[in-house]
């Protein structure tokens, strides 16, 4: 009985529980380590005392408690780290949970959970480092889960919470939500680790598999969290939006065999509408708020997509919509991937010649900074090759889709790639 | 307090000119008086040209000597100041205002504290 009952608070209360014995004793390890003692704990007396009343609750005070003896027994022995965190906690013993915080002024939302997430995606870490604390610190997961959700081996996976929890304590990244002028900026960063988290869960950028399903429900997971704890934040309700209406198509974009399913393809009736309503819902909100900004817009993409109802055609897909969103969106957020993506819309509003043009000129263009550009993405040259292809040039479709097969490592969209080359008419 | 180092890297070859150069050094100033004023301020420096230094190694005994900075490169330190403020984010906007009025990368770098900061 116990064993998915602790299962269930650790996924629930693991980031909870951490974020307040970081606050408590001022230090992310001695916060880890302690919650993790307690979960040993309940596992050992859970199974035969049963569930206490407030689980959440019983793993706190425990970690707190064996946290406080194991710094008293160390700070007895003049450990100063151990003294510091046990000074940090106060002279109850750390045991007034609502108390300050130690670190200055306090940032406009009292939650702990918020803190610690603006803490693992302060911006003086790497984007890497960002997604593997916030997955461990907040989502419980191993360095061992983490490793291998983004395929990267073990030990180079394990420097990186280890540096950034070294860097954190050092360098006196502070814990707290940023003050109002600093929120935007620090907000977005954010989101953009949760989508990170979300996007390499659902096209998992290497390896066999096309999804990594457990990323995507942390993320969405992250996602309803932020989406509580800042229900002001539009962009916020944006990013869970976007999420949730991708997700609802996750089971019509594999086929039985594991390749990927385009959008104007998948089985309708596999859409998950719950999922739909959800998102659809937080998007009218979104509307009535009248703030955009890109997670919005991509969120109202997808509502427009999501709209089709299950027995009618791709065909009855509101083109005209989707373009004018993303007029919308290359005003607020310019960048070549949004052009391309674009130009989808224009070939479904005007035809793949006036499509192909610009997708031309936008691998033409030069990329940020001395990067490749558009050319090293296989998405644009994917999309050239289904636009030649619709244009009735094969071979020229089928150089494209090579060049989009030799930039993608993941095995699903390679084989799609090749799925739709081999379907090709051969030139007469 | 913890305290921070404030490093200014700047291209090699000859400086501005002065009538690009004398704005900014008067906004340096007043940059540091603000610190002083905020009483985040330990100590500045500014440095000769990265021509002028001389890395001195001891080795089996020996001296060894080389003309120069110690990094090779395109770009060296300046010049740098030491602050002392609450924590990370306090740093990175003294950082942020330096690099700019200079428009040279400063480099935060947290100084590690003989009490255990």
């Amino acid at each position: 009985m116990p064993g998915p009952d602790i299962e269930r608070v650790f996924r629930a209360e693991y980031g909870r529980a951490v974020s307040i014995l970081v606050r408590v004793f001022g230090d992310i390890d001695i916060a880890e380590d302690a919650v993790q003692d307690a979960f040993a704990r309940a596992a050992e007396r859970w199974p035969a005392d049963g569930l206490p009343p407030s689980p959440a609750g019983w793993i706190i005070t425990t970690a707190r408690n064996q946290a406080i003896d194991r710094l008293r027994r160390e700070a007895s022995r003049s450990d100063r780290h151990a003294q510091a965190a046990l000074l940090h906690a106060g002279p109850e013993g750390g045991r007034s949970v609502a108390g300050g915080t130690g670190y200055g002024e306090e940032g406009p939302v009292r939650d702990d959970r918020l803190r610690l997430l603006f803490t693992c995606c302060h911006p003086s870490l790497s984007p890497a480092a960002q997604v593997a604390l916030t997955l461990r610190l907040l989502g419980g997961l191993t360095t061992e889960q983490i490793a291998h959700a983004f395929l990267v081996p073990e030990p180079t996976m394990a420097q990186r919470p280890v540096r950034a929890k070294g860097k954190i304590r050092d360098a006196r990244v502070p814990y707290r939500v940023p003050g109002e002028a600093d929120l935007p900026g620090r907000l977005a960063a954010v989101l953009a680790v949760v989508y990170l988290i979300f996007n390499e869960g659902y096209t998992a950028s290497t390896g066999d598999e096309l999804t990594r399903p457990d990323l995507c429900a942390e993320a969405i997971r992250l996602g309803r969290l932020l989406a509580t704890l800042m229900p002001d934040e539009a962009e916020v309700m944006g990013l869970l939006a976007l999420m949730l209406l991708t997700e609802s198509r996750r089971a019509a974009r594999t086929a039985p065999d594991g390749s990927l399913v385009l959008l104007a393809d998948q089985d309708r009736s596999r859409w998950d509408r719950g999922l739909i309503a959800e998102g659809q819902a937080l998007v009218r909100r979104c509307l009535r708020r009248g703030h955009p900004g890109p997670y919005q817009i991509q969120a109202a993409i997808n509502a427009v997509h999501s709209d089709t109802a299950p027995r009618r055609t791709p065909g009855a897909t509101d083109w005209d919509q989707i373009l004018q969103l993303y007029d919308q969106l290359l005003a607020v957020a310019p960048s070549l991937v949004v052009a391309l993506n674009r130009a989808v819309a224009v070939a479904e509003v005007s035809g793949p010649a006036a499509a192909l043009a610009l997708v031309d000129e936008l691998g033409a263009a030069p990329g940020p900074g001395t990067g490749p550009g558009l050319a090293g993405y296989y998405l644009f040259h994917a999309i050239r090759a289904d636009l030649l292809r619709r244009l009735g040039r094969p071979a020229d479709a089928a150089a494209a889709y090579d060049a989009a097969l030799a930039r993608t490592a993941n095995a699903a969209e390679q084989a799609f790639l090749r799925h739709q080359r081999d379907q090709l008419s051969t030139p007469t | 307090m913890p305290q921070y180092l404030l490093s200014m890297y700047q291209p090699d070859g000859d400086p501005p000119p002065p009538e690009v150069l004398g704005p900014i050094m008067r906004k340096v100033s007043a940059w540091n008086q603000d610190l002083r004023d905020a009483g985040a301020w330990v100590f500045t420096a500014g440095l000769h040209p990265a021509s002028t230094a001389t890395v001195v190694r001891s080795q089996h005994g020996d001296v060894v000597m080389t003309d120069g900075p110690f990094a090779e490169g395109k770009e060296h330190l300046g010049g740098f100041t030491v602050i002392s403020v609450p924590d990370l984010d306090a740093a990175l906007e003294w950082g942020r205002r330096i690099s700019e009025i200079t428009t040279l990368p400063c480099e935060v770098w947290p100084l590690r504290m003989s009490d255990g900061g």
